[in-house]
């Protein structure tokens, strides 16, 4: 499958409420950072946790956060970030427009208010 | 089996890498077996002794098989972590191709990252990396060994992504306010490895005297190298 996003994208975790082997923490959901790498194409591993090991496989992301958007709160310095993986059916293209510090790799941000593709949620 | 919660696979496609402390939710929700047992998992080893003597009375397992898995799993050591990052320093060509894919690149110094794939992420004067696994305890154990217990604490793993600098500090770094502290959350199939910054006073040395340098904690991100001292 095509992965929706490239690096440079602007995106946002979603919340979907899924039970299980769930790889994305709660303290990014509804967080919106930027694409920074395509780690390729991996078997999802909320199916895997429950014996289906024949796919279908999903992309992964590597998404950078400003860690004062995911702790509003945030003490260190206003430059520090955070990376984490992200799996496609996690994530929507961002609606905000960029902040203006965004992490370094966006180099290229335009205001990302293509139609939204609702996410299609689990998709096992 | 002694060795900690390597009772079933997951999303690591059987590098066994990660314990298991996350919340599996759902119908089959059980409490998590493993970590943050300072006082010993009684519980879980009681489990695992129970199902090993029973594989084991079935014939299905022999004990030496568990020694040998348990010694394959523990023999990785830091040494190999410490051999990239010594060849990175002193091999500029190397360096661009471990950050560009760190499996194919440790692959030509005879070093096999069992894990999906190694992401090598570089110090520099204005960037400092730091690696945590928030959901379980994932680790590039193919190339560091096992990980120390307090980074499989739940402590550290929730501390290193909400006051990571303040976690540093308790390590002895205080990080500059004008770096830029990454915090690298190895929640799913990556790996991470930090290269840090070469010593100082070591422009000289030798790739093997460089490999001396080279921590365990400071391929974590919780400390720089060592100082060249000659």
């Amino acid at each position: 499958m095509r992965g929706r996003f490239k690096v440079g994208d602007r995106v946002t975790v979603l919340e979907l409420n899924k039970a299980g082997h769930i790889r994305t923490p709660f303290y990014v959901r509804h967080k919106t950072g930027v694409v920074v790498q395509d780690c390729g194409l991996f078997l999802n591993p909320e199916d895997l946790a429950v014996g289906i090991t024949s796919g279908p496989v999903v992309k992964l992301y590597r998404v950078q956060f400003q860690q004062r958007d995911l702790w509003p709160d945030y003490k260190g310095a206003p430059q520090d970030t955070l990376c984490i993986e992200i799996y496609d059916h996690w994530l929507e293209a961002a609606r905000t427009t960029a902040r203006k510090s965004a992490p370094k790799p966006a180099s290229k941000k335009k205001p990302a208010t293509r139609k939204k593709n609702e996410p299609r949620s689990a998709r096992a | 089996m002694s060795h900690e919660a390597h009772e079933h696979d997951d999303h690591d496609h059987g590098d066994h890498d990660h314990d298991h402390a996350h919340d599996h939710g759902g119908k089959h929700s059980h409490p998590s077996l493993v970590i943050e047992d300072e006082a010993g998992n009684i519980e879980g080893q009681i489990m695992i002794d129970a199902l090993q003597n029973l594989l084991v009375a079935r014939n299905l397992l022999a004990h030496q098989e568990v020694t040998q898995e348990i010694e394959k799993l523990e023999s990785p050591g830091v040494h190999q972590g410490a051999k990239i990052v010594a060849r990175a320093w002193t091999d500029p060509a190397f360096k661009q191709r471990l950050l560009a894919n760190g499996k194919s690149a440790a692959a030509e110094l005879d070093i096999k990252v069992g894990e999906a794939q190694l992401v090598v992420v570089e110090n520099t004067p204005d960037t400092h990396n730091l690696i945590t696994c928030t959901l379980c305890s994932c680790y590039p154990r193919s190339i560091l060994g096992q990980p120390p217990s307090w980074y499989i604490s739940k402590a550290y793993r929730a501390r290193a992504v909400r006051e990571p600098r303040a976690v540093l500090a308790e390590f002895g770094m205080s990080l500059p306010d004008d770096v830029e502290l990454v915090v690298h959350d190895s929640n799913a199939d990556m790996r991470y490895l930090v290269l840090p910054e070469r010593p100082e006073g070591a422009e000289t040395w030798s790739e093997d005297k460089l490999a001396e340098l080279v921590t365990r904690d400071c391929m974590i991100g919780v400390s720089k190298a060592l100082p060249a001292q000659s």
